[in-house]
């Protein structure tokens, strides 16, 4: 029988500082009583993840929703799964204390954890551990490049895929001079670096960059002035979430979408509701999951609705939801015992099976950790053409799994070397 | 083109410029909370999030029924400032005898609740909310284009700056108020209502700092976030300033605004540490700040 357990832990802000927020973090990561008992026969999941900051509503709790959906989906396969969860606050200290204690505390597997530093710490501490860590949140490609691991798998998305996504889209159509304002931590110099390298490719090429510190700035028409003195044909945003929704606000503000081009290089769902339509129409962005895409990813939409605020899944949930299944699954074909033991053998197992979910379809985990899926360039919807809140993509272009992703030899990753 | 440290002149002047509307912001919001400490001797660590309710309610005037940006100019101001005269009435009056840390520490918590309670209801990505149609479009100014809206933030809070300072310094009413705030006793005895005053003027600064989240609706997006953020750079600004000091927070206000900005052309990525290194600065050469008594 599978059971799906939440505890909740309030969102906490932080601003008190390092000493609250590890608090924060013990409380919420603190081990179910009654679970015990059947510590053997459960397979733990904990789901850490932006529960209260700017990128909550494209991960956080509809993350938990999702990755509970599929532990539902999976019962009665002769073991229980229970789902933990906890906030880590885009902040790597607090972040890696969970995780150590999680996987202390006998939870098998991390789910999602968006922000790409917090990644990367939890990223060491599965492998440490030998635990398995099943990221579909963040989004610096290095997790399967230099900084690839035996225990993780980056499900949903990175920012070769994104760069290559839009990025390559604008310049092949003539974008040939970029400006970009980058969020100033790991995922913007990962994104930035990526669609360089597309742009350079392809004969165009970067005049200028603006690094704001994240996650401190919330002016931002200072760098779109920069932007515009820099007369580039295209303003890259580097960035995510808020950030991307306010600096894009402050570009149409100064008239720049008269100028310029915009790449959005990371854009959701959510922020384009955010933004609004009648500011985002006519956008290109890059993700590999939308609700409206096809029956199958309809029909999981319907599933998660109702849990989640009667919100669709965001691109990052629905990672969530395929990256559980595919684990539980590999957990039933080894056994429970196996994939206890080790997480390095789990995730071995999740790579010698092919994948198939309503999210994503059919697709497969390679080597480095990276999992292949068909990636889509949408363009937003105009207030006239939407029929209605959440139906904001129409389908610009379709990159086939093999095309999407960095190739293997490329990334650095050195258990592909070895 | 003529360049000033390498830069070219237009863009040092555009930069100028918007440091100046940022400051604008600061100015608004560090004067609220001058005006709140002055008068009150509380740290309203609220500010923030009142700041947030500000948009928000302008936010759900319009979609819920239907009334635009001028409305909730009017309007938010004075439903956030009666949420600050709830507040102060029920629980802020009850600290005024104790230790500043426990004012500090209630409003920090209550601005906490608040903002978990909006990121509930309305989740973290934020809120569309338009410029409204008579503020669209911009100068030309020969060095940059200058959307009009900005160019009305700044005019609308120089105004509310210096209505707020000729109220306080030049009325028979901030008359009172000032007196309140050195003898509370004495002018209780002169038959002035003290606590109505008290619980009024913590009323108006929230609904200075709700004022200033409508401005902002429009050219940030509506989070809950949105409060939190400025807020420590406000609370910085009030302390270069000194604390309490109306003339040293406007002042500050746009004089840091003006530093960050041109921090931001410089070395972008230190724009957010460069406030905190001149409050370093100001605490270690002058501790009551540039305005505040000793």
């Amino acid at each position: 029988m599978t059971t799906a357990h939440v505890t909740t832990g309030p969102g906490r802000r932080t601003l008190i500082g390092g000493a609250a927020a590890l608090t924060a973090g013990a409380f919420s990561a603190l081990p179910l009583t009654g679970a015990r008992a059947q510590a053997a026969n459960t397979i733990r999941i904990g789901v850490l993840s932006d529960m209260s900051g700017p990128y909550r509503d494209a991960t956080g709790p509809g993350s938990v929703v999702c990755t509970q959906l599929a532990a539902q989906e999976f019962a009665g396969r002769g073991f229980n799964v229970e789902v933990i969860q906890a906030d880590h606050q885009n902040r790597p200290d607090v972040g890696s204390t969970i995780a150590r204690q999680w996987y202390d505390q006998g939870v098998d597997a991390i789910v999602d954890v968006p922000t790409s530093s917090v990644a990367f710490a939890v990223n060491t501490i599965a492998r440490e551990r030998n635990k398995v860590f099943l990221n579909s949140g963040a989004a610096s490609s290095d997790l399967t490049g230099p900084q690839c691991s035996p225990n993780t798998v980056h499900w949903t998305y990175d920012t070769y895929m994104l760069a290559k996504g839009t990025g390559d889209a604008i310049v092949r159509t003539g974008g040939q001079s970029w400006f970009f304002i980058t969020a100033d931590y790991a995922f913007g110099h990962a994104l930035q670096r990526d669609v360089s390298r597309f742009v350079e490719a392809a004969g165009g090429r970067v005049v200028g960059a603006a690094r704001y510190p994240f996650p401190q700035t919330t002016d931002f028409s200072s760098f779109v002035v920069q932007a515009q003195a820099s007369r580039a044909q295209v303003l890259g945003f580097a960035n995510a979430s808020l950030d991307t929704v306010n600096s894009i606000k402050a570009a149409r503000e100064f008239g720049l979408h008269r100028s310029m081009r915009f790449a959005a290089l990371l854009m959701g769902l959510v922020d384009v509701h955010a933004l609004g339509l009648a500011e985002a129409e006519g956008l290109l962005l890059t993700e590999s999951f939308y609700w409206d895409l096809n029956d199958r990813t309809r029909r999981l939409s319907t599933r998660v609705r109702p849990l989640n605020q009667n919100r669709p899944p965001a691109m990052v949930q629905a990672g969530c939801y395929g990256a559980t299944l595919h684990y539980l699954k590999a957990v039933a074909d080894m056994g429970v015992a196996a994939a206890k033991a080790d997480g390095r053998a789990a995730v071995a197992r999740m790579k010698a099976m092919p994948t198939d979910d309503d999210a994503f379809g059919a697709g497969s985990i390679r080597a480095d950790g990276r999992k292949l899926h068909p990636v889509y360039l949408f363009q937003v919807k105009g207030p006239r053409e939407s029929s209605g809140t959440w139906d904001y993509y129409r389908v610009a272009a379709t990159t086939s799994a093999e095309d999407a992703w960095r190739p293997l030899a490329e990334g650095g990753c050195p258990l592909v070397r070895t | 083109m003529d360049e000033i440290f390498g830069i070219p002149a237009p863009l040092l002047f555009g930069q100028l410029l918007l440091g100046l509307i940022n400051g604008a912001f600061y100015a608004l919001l560090s004067l609220g909370l001058a005006v709140i400490f002055g008068m009150l001797n509380v740290i309203n660590f609220t500010h923030g999030a009142q700041f947030m309710l500000g948009a928000f309610v302008a936010w759900a005037l319009l979609s819920f029924l239907g009334l635009g940006y001028w409305w909730a100019l009017l309007l938010a101001p004075l439903i956030v400032g009666a949420f600050g005269v709830l507040l102060e009435r029920t629980m802020i009056s009850r600290l005024y005898k104790l230790d500043h840390l426990y004012g500090l520490l209630l409003t920090f918590g209550v601005g906490l609740i608040v903002e978990g309670l909006v990121r509930n209801e309305f989740g973290s990505s934020g809120l569309p909310y338009r410029i409204p149609a008579e503020l669209q479009g911009s100068w030309d100014l020969g060095f940059m284009f200058m959307p009009i809206y900005r160019g009305w933030v700044v005019v609308v809070a120089i105004v509310a700056c210096l209505a707020t300072w000729l109220v306080i310094e030049k009325t028979k009413i901030g008359s009172y108020l000032r007196a309140a705030t050195e003898n509370p006793a004495l002018v209780q005895a002169f038959g002035i209502n003290v606590p109505l005053m008290m619980t009024l003027t913590y009323g108006a600064g929230v609904a200075l700092a709700a004022f200033a989240g409508v401005l902002a609706a429009p050219i940030y997006s509506v989070n809950p976030q949105m409060g939190a953020n400025l807020i420590i750079i406000v609370f910085a600004v009030v302390v270069i300033g000194g604390m309490g000091s109306i003339l040293g927070s406007v002042v500050t206000g746009f004089g840091l605004g003006i530093i960050e900005g041109l921090t931001k052309v410089f070395w972008p990525e230190a724009s957010a540490t460069v406030i905190f290194v001149v409050m370093a600065i100001v605490l270690l050469t002058r501790p009551a700040g540039l305005f505040g008594r000793a």
